[in-house]
């Protein structure tokens, strides 16, 4: 059970952990300082949140890594991410399709997981789950003021939702491990949120005048290590100070 | 804050005393204590051993550190170097925790205090915010996030100044 409660620890810490890295991207390129603010925000909650889980997953491991060992010195093959949350920013439009369905979802989960049967679990998501109202109505707001906007900003949040589609079997997947932990009713059962999240976000659709997109062909791995190329770009980046000196403090 | 019965009362008040004067890194004005950060100061029943408890306001923000460092170095320098210090998540961080004193230093300071309750309200209920500097109720949100985690941005439209708004959480 350990090992199993590890990996989905590492799962939830790998999405706020690699998205939080996505967002600092913006920082100091966003349209307007409000927004660049808003972004580094969002960066710093989820970062905050990874920081708690992959902590928490460093003791139950109890090999001696802690949460910055397990960020800074892994390879993208054992990152447990959602493909979502490592797909580069693009454009604005594009940065916050992703944001408003990844919080869309993150919202749901956190929720469910304040009545985790893991007690640190529990405290952790009640935590959190405070913070990502804010981004899931932040993401919200942009989705039907870009989508109910100009004829440009209109074409740019379809673009950058169809884009997103692609990856919504991978962002609910879960495997036999996960399901275990969801009877134990330590892990949330993501089949039961799934109907839950596309109602918000066809809700939200409608509010910015876009249709639901069709199901494309769906790319799943993210869970068991296999990503994109855009991972071990994005971990180069990351990584490469902790690992040129490595125990290195200031 | 709250003191367990366990542990000596003038002891408990003696560190409460030092905590109040810890101030937090980012809003100087206002103490840990007032903010709401200083969870508790607790006594191990058998040993008599004392801790601090202390809590996030945020899970990502970067005064949370600085905070604890602060907290440590002033119970040190006011010799209780044997009191332990803790930090807790639950029950998690609201600002319905800011004291009425806090809540007016922060008002004096000029960044509009949390009204007691909000935290629990509809983020998106509009509620009336009166600007810090001219007391007017016609202003507005131009940002939800302000310049650190625990802020919003707002303008009066009355005196036409912006300010920080302490954001209901
Ligand atoms: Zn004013």
């Amino acid at each position: 059970m350990n090992d199993l409660l590890f990996q989905y620890l590492l799962r939830l810490g790998d999405d706020s952990l690699i998205l939080g890295q996505r967002l600092c991207e913006w920082c100091g390129h966003a349209p307007t300082i409000e927004v660049d603010l808003s972004l580094s925000n969002l960066a710093l909650d989820l970062i905050g949140q990874a920081t708690l889980f992959l902590g928490y997953a460093g003791e139950v491991e109890s090999g001696g890594r802690d949460a910055d060992a397990l960020a800074f010195h892994r390879d993208a093959e054992d990152f447990r991410n959602c493909l979502l949350v490592e797909q580069p920013n693009g454009d604005f439009a594009r940065t916050m399709a992703r944001q408003f369905l990844f919080s869309s979802y993150q919202l749901a989960l956190l929720d469910r997981l304040c009545s985790s049967a893991d007690g640190r679990i529990a405290e952790i998501a009640a935590k959190a789950v405070k913070e990502v109202r804010y981004h899931a109505d932040l993401a919200a707001d942009w989705v039907v003021r870009l989508g109910d906007g100009t004829a440009e900003s209109r074409g740019r949040m379809i673009e950058g939702l169809d884009d997103c589609w692609r990856f919504l079997d991978d962002l609910f997947a879960m495997d036999d491990g996960e399901r275990a932990l969801a009877a134990a009713g330590i892990a949330a059962d993501k089949a039961a949120l799934r109907p839950l999240v596309q109602g918000r976000v066809e809700q939200v659709l409608r509010q910015a005048t876009l249709s639901m997109p069709g199901l494309p062909w769906q790319v799943t791995g993210g869970r068991t290590g296999r990503h994109s190329e855009h991972l071990s770009r994005l971990l180069a980046e990351m990584q490469v100070l902790p690992r040129a000196h490595p125990g290195a403090r200031w | 804050m709250d003191i367990a019965p366990a542990i000596d009362r003038q002891l408990a008040g003696r560190i409460a005393a030092v905590l109040d004067t810890v101030p937090d890194p980012e809003i100087p004005v206002v103490s840990v204590t007032e903010l709401g950060i200083v969870r508790g100061i607790v006594a191990d029943e058998g040993s008599g051993a004392v801790t601090v408890r202390i809590t996030p306001t945020y899970t990502g923000c970067p005064a949370t550190q600085v905070i604890e460092r602060s907290v440590r170095e002033a119970l040190d320098a006011a010799g209780f170097r044997e009191v332990a210090l803790e930090t807790v998540l639950s029950p998690p961080w609201s600002t319905d925790m800011i004291d009425e004193a806090g809540r007016e230093k922060l008002r004096a300071y000029g960044i509009a205090p949390p009204p007691k309750g909000a935290a629990a309200r509809s983020l998106r209920g509009r509620d009336v915010v009166e600007c810090p500097r001219c007391g007017s109720a016609d202003t507005v949100e131009v940002s939800r996030f302000g310049s650190t985690p625990c802020k919003a941005l707002w303008r009066c439209r009355n005196c036409a100044e912006p300010f920080d708004r302490f954001k209901c959480h």
